[in-house]
């Protein structure tokens, strides 16, 4: 168990379920997320403290139970006034050593996080848009610039500098288990470098409220070995494959015939709007629609034939596929490893 | 209860009274730090959306004309003169020159209007054109609601001082009130006068 | 001048008793019927309009709160669709925020303070009428509009760009930016009233030194008003300004900057959880006295605190920014001024603990909401100093581990009070005492709930679940908690539903109060209860903190106020001499009719700027009327 799961098992056994998951601050799978687990544990220790002390004060203030049964309004007495006011001395005293400890813990912990951004070793981009992730792997020319949606992937060791903007609204980039949060403000170019720790699969999610489907902008992050990386990133530079079935032939060609190609791209063919998600490797990630639905040929049928169901507000329209067109249309999609 | 105890007599205290010793003035002196805080916060939006902008104004937009705001700032400083007399005549309780006074204010709130429509005029941009147009009209409009709503109370404690109703003491207290606020309307016009004119002319 | 004086008709030992009562019944006694109802200036009147309308969008937002648990109960959950369901956690943030929590402490300031300083009314009274009609104005404008779908949906801090026209099309958040500027007028209004009463009005000997610790509250509490309200009108103003006008202040792509919002915005939004706040502990302090039967410990210590809380509450506004890129140099200074409020708060805990240690504490319903608060309070309290800290913060900022702390703040540290103050005060407003029994059970049942609803959502938080999300997928492991949360929040309901029941039955009920139930030592217990029109019959004269314990035989008091006029005592701010003898204001139908003008013009400034223009003038005309002097009669004390 990591030490934050002790501190708060303190608590309450409840907090075991926070150590584990794919979307936790305590996850500590990156280098904010063990720094952050440190500086929790230190506030844990500190605050629980302070609550112990409160709680006894007013247990033993309570019980002591002075003439209760004494009717009659207040008299003028004053017991053992001095003893009290040299404990609130003492009080005062402990309340600023306490903050002084934690103000210099968050601070030196801070301070640690902005050294740690110094020497990234890769560049990404990620625009936000409502309600979904436009990432750009930025390379030495455009032609090495790797365009994907809604997937993060990051090699696992390797400090990621992260250029955070909007298209649209506020939305903030927030994957738990690797840091904090930096928002996404229009007019501004912010930042953020991520140094995953160990390989996994992560969950982000935007964190700012942007409008109705702010619940489904999560963002599926996978951490890899240094080779796994790259040979992902050596396949996401190739074009999209041709189609190879009629059927596949059928859709590729109602996309771009229809309405589709307004919106997406996908390298390699003559679909190359930029406004909604690129989808030349459409088929090699893990979930539809910024983590609505898994990606299954099932879920493909749902989310084509009718966006507007499981996202509702979404910016994609319901086109009204005929189901033939439907067919070949996810066929061609599925094709897009 | 017990019987009460009588122990301090009220009989004799004054039933109105000026400065801090009147309720009124304290009524006053709330809404002028409201209003001070809201052309404070003004200010600050206008440095905030200025440190965000490279020129200041926006090219090509030039900085307002400067005649209409000398004109009025001239005419808001003089118009203390007859203020400060207004307000000691009535501390004094003199329903004369209170009279006057207050006619010549209202007055010289009518001449302000005219002048502000200049200024209006003068500003070389629109509202909607940018945040920097924005900022300056909200500056200038908010200062004319304040002038608007003091040329409001003159007129009416005007009109009140020629009624029988005019008479009373407090009535005379209402008044010094009054020129305290119209102290506090062409104080704060001052650090508004260099935002809109002169600080465009300087950073550009 | 000095004929008339003479000829008056004034209180002292040749007028008191019966013979002195009637006079001044008839004198400061409204209208009965219906347009006594709408021309009433009595601050007890309007006091117990604003708890009850209060209590009344408490309830309504509370419906809303469980309509959003019932929605996360369950991952993936069709209930309520992702549109309304926007609309429900906008219109929970923003009717709790702005239609309850700083009106019911408000009203609770409204009806107590001027009892506690032992005057006849509030300072202009006409205006605490209008505020109130405002206040009723803003909120059912904004809750017709959320009836009608329409109701606002970006959140109850409006971030633009997402408020702005461009995102935010149609009405909705012009209905909110608008019920702002109705709140903020009433809020104002009564804030100028409350420093002006408890700086000028305070009984002869009430130096400041000697005013009970829910007086040093609500002066706080107003002064703060003041000086952060002006903040959120103002931007209010630019928000309503670009969506209706095209200004172009929050428009990133003409060089506007959305990050101006958020700084004017927190500049008030921070004060305000204070406002909040801080008379929930002049609750505190005022029940703790009375059920310890001795002083609350450290005075001094607790004003001070007060003040202090007051100061660094306008320091912290960016710690509720630190995701959004500001300089990190700026940060520690806003995470050391946030920390920095735990010692102020430490040492009222303190020094009521103290104060139940050193004093002989009876435990019926009111104290015992202290000590929940206490125990609630403390943790809510503690997750603050967590969220100071900048590396934690950018964690839990915008998560569920946040929700849980404000509601910790926010229901154990100024709901709890206050249920403490119902019970501790409704006998002084009804004549009648709620039931001790019913008021332990229903505060046993809050206290288990509301711990069983928010304590989890820490844990929510820590496991990565964002706020204002309508719904969640399964299998990230929230579905558990999120039920516990939601029976808790069930709990909740049924324990302030309870409450509710017990204070309808008591009002007919109730064992009869007599004017001191409890034994208290401040000056609202000297009078019958409920008050008669007029408060004190004789003015107190004070000689020390706790006046009604020091004067067994019987109150000191004052004679010479006119006794067939309005009229009250004006004393110095410092040491409270008898100064000014004040005339009050008589009922006006004024300031209803300027109410109803006034927000005629709020509202068709919605739909058209020009509203603005038109509407001013009738708006005036009303203002006129009402400050015109009525032939012969007293003279309304001037502008406001």
């Amino acid at each position: 168990m990591r030490p934050v799961g002790r501190a708060l098992a303190l608590l309450a056994p409840l907090a075991l379920a926070a150590c584990d998951g794919i979307q936790s601050t305590t996850g500590g799978d990156g280098w904010h997320g063990e720094r952050f687990n440190s500086l929790f544990t230190l506030f844990m220790i500190v605050t629980g403290i302070a609550y112990v002390l409160v709680l006894a004060f007013l247990a033993a203030a309570m019980l002591r139970r002075r003439g209760e049964g004494r009717d009659g309004p207040g008299e003028s007495e004053a017991p053992d006034e001095g003893g009290v006011s040299r404990t609130l001395v003492g009080w005062i005293g402990l309340i600023a050593l306490g903050l002084t400890i934690l103000t210099l813990g968050s601070y030196f912990a801070d301070r640690g996080a902005a050294r740690a951004a110094a020497n990234p070793a890769l560049e990404i981009k990620v625009t936000a848009n409502q309600w979904w992730w436009d990432v750009e792997y930025v390379g030495a020319t455009p032609q090495a610039t790797v365009r994907t949606a809604n997937e993060l992937h990051l090699p696992v060791g390797v400090p990621a500098h992260i250029i955070l903007v909007s298209n649209d609204v506020i939305h903030s980039f927030w994957i738990p288990n690797l840091a904090g949060k930096q928002d996404m403000i229009p007019g501004r170019v912010l930042d953020a470098t991520l140094t995953p720790s160990h390989v996994g699969e992560y969950r982000g999610q935007c964190a700012e409220y942007c409008g109705v489907q702010h619940a489904h902008m999560a963002l599926d992050v996978k951490v890899e070995s240094r080779s796994d990386f790259l040979r992902w990133r050596a396949a996401q530079l190739l074009p999209a494959r041709p189609p190879t079935t009629p059927l596949q032939q059928a859709g590729y060609n109602y996309f771009m015939g229809r309405e589709c190609s307004a919106c997406h791209n996908i390298t390699g063919t003559s679909a190359n709007a930029q406004v909604a998600p690129d989808l030349t490797h459409l088929a090699s990630r893990k979930t539809i629609a910024a983590g609505t639905l898994p990606m299954t040929r099932g879920h493909l049928y749902g989310w084509v034939a009718d966006p507007q169901g499981p996202k509702p507000g979404n910016n994609m329209p319901y086109i009204g596929l005929e189901p033939a067109e439907l067919h070949a249309v996810v066929a061609y999609l599925e094709s897009l490893k | 209860m017990a019987e009460p105890r009588f122990t301090t007599d009220l009989s004799g205290l004054p039933d109105y009274a000026f400065g801090h010793r009147s309720l009124t003035w304290w009524g006053v002196m709330a809404f002028m730090v409201i209003e001070g805080v809201a052309f404070a916060m003004a200010i600050a939006a206008y440095f905030f959306l200025m440190n965000h902008q490279d020129h200041w104004p926006p090219q090509p937009v030039l900085p307002p004309n400067l005649l209409a705001g000398i004109l009025f700032t001239l005419v808001m400083l003089a118009s203390e003169i007859p203020n400060t007399m207004i307000k000691k005549a009535a501390e004094k309780l003199e329903t004369g020159p209170v009279r006057i006074g207050l006619v010549v204010m209202t007055l010289i709130g009518i001449v302000l209007f005219v002048i502000r429509a200049f200024e209006f005029a003068s500003l070389n941009v629109s509202w909607t054109d940018n945040p920097y147009g924005s900022v300056i009209w909200m500056l200038l409009v908010l200062h004319t609601s304040h002038i608007l709503t003091d040329w409001v109370d003159t007129a009416t404690l005007t009109a009140l001082m020629f009624t029988r109703h005019g008479e009373s003491g407090r009535r005379f207290a209402d008044v010094s009130e009054n020129s305290l606020y119209w102290r506090f309307v062409w104080l704060v016009w001052l650090p508004i006068y260099l935002l809109i004119y002169w600080v465009p002319r300087w950073v550009a | 001048m000095s004929d008339e004086r003479t000829r008056e008709l004034r209180d002292g030992p040749n007028l008191t008793g019966e013979a002195l009562h009637d006079r001044l019944a008839g004198t400061w006694s409204r209208r009965p019927g219906l347009i006594g109802w709408f021309t009433t200036v009595d601050h007890k009147e309007i006091g117990r309009r604003y708890m009850v309308t209060a209590m009344i969008f408490f309830a309504l937002a509370g419906i809303l709160g469980l309509l959003i648990r019932t929605q996360l109960a369950k991952p993936d959950s069709g209930l309520i669709t992702a549109d309304r369901y926007n609309q429900i956690f906008t219109m929970h943030g923003t009717t709790m925020m702005f239609l309850f929590a700083v009106p019911v402490m408000e009203a609770m300031a409204i009806y107590l303070v001027p009892l506690m300083l032992g005057t006849r009314n509030i300072s202009f009274p006409r205006l605490n009428a209008f505020s109130y009609f405002v206040y009723l104005a803003g909120g059912v404008m904004v809750w017709v509009a959320f009836l009608l779908n329409v109701g606002p949906d970006a959140g109850w801090f409006s971030y633009v760009p997402l408020a702005g026209p461009e995102f935010s099309p149609g009405k909705r958040v012009d209905f909110w930016a608008q019920m702002v500027t109705f709140t903020e007028v009433a809020a104002l209004a009564v804030a100028v009233e409350l420093v002006s009463t408890i700086l000028k009005q305070r009984a002869p000997g009430m130096s400041l030194a000697r005013m009970p610790l829910f007086v040093w509250g609500v002066l706080v509490t107003a002064l703060m008003v003041i000086f952060s309200m002006p903040s959120i009108a103002l931007t209010s103003s630019m928000l309503i300004g670009d969506r209706l006008v095209g200004t172009q202040f929050f428009n990133p792509v003409e060089g506007g900057d959305p990050l101006l919002w958020q700084h004017l915005f927190w500049f008030f939004g921070h004060p305000e959880v204070y406002i909040i706040f801080i008379p929930a502990l002049g609750f505190v302090s005022q029940i703790t006295e009375t059920f310890c039967r001795r002083p609350v410990f450290g005075y001094p210590v607790m004003v001070l605190a007060l003040v202090s809380i007051g100061l660094l509450a306008f320091g912290l506004w960016v710690h509720h920014m630190f995701a959004t890129g500001l300089p990190r140099v700026g940060y520690s200074f806003y995470t050391a001024a946030s920390m920095a409020v735990a010692i102020p708060s430490g040492i009222q805990i303190f020094c009521w603990i103290a104060t139940i240690w050193l004093g002989r504490p009876r435990y019926q319903t009111p104290l015992l909401y202290v000590v929940a608060f206490v125990v609630t309070f403390v943790v809510g309290g503690l997750s603050g100093v967590m969220v100071a800290s900048v590396p934690l913060d950018l964690q839990l900022h915008d998560s569920y581990f946040v929700v849980a702390h404000f509601h910790y703040v926010l229901i154990g540290g100024a709901v709890f009070p206050l249920l403490g103050a119902f019970t501790y005060w409704f006998p002084k407003i009804t004549g009648r005492m709620m039931s001790d029994p019913i008021g332990k059970w229903s505060l046993g049942l809050l206290f288990a709930g509301f711990n069983i609803a928010f304590f989890p959502m820490h844990f929510l938080g820590m496991m990565g679940m964002p706020r204002r999300v309508y719904t969640y997928p399964a299998g990230m492991g929230w579905d558990q908690l999120n039920m516990i949360a939601t029976v808790g929040a069930f709990i909740t309901a049924a324990a302030v539903l309870l409450f509710v029941l017990n204070a309808l039955v008591s009002l007919k009920r109730g064992r009869v109060a007599g004017a001191d139930p409890w034994g208290g030592s401040s000056l609202e217990w000297a009078v019958s209860s409920p008050p008669p029109a007029y408060n004190f019959a004789h003015i107190p004269v004070i000689s020390s903190r706790t006046p009604l314990w020091d004067a067994p035989s019987g109150m000191p008091v004052a004679t010479g106020l006119a006794v067939e006029h309005r009229e009250l005592l004006l004393t110095s701010v410092l040491d409270a001499v008898p100064d000014v003898r004040e005339p009050s204001v008589d009922p006006s139908p004024w300031p209803f009719i300027a109410a109803i003008s006034t927000t005629a013009l709020f509202i068709a400034s919605i739909f058209t700027p020009w509203a603005l223009v038109w509407l001013s003038i009738p708006t005036a005309a009303t203002l006129i009327a009402w400050f015109w002097p009525k032939p012969g009669g007293a003279l309304e004390a001037g502008r406001g």
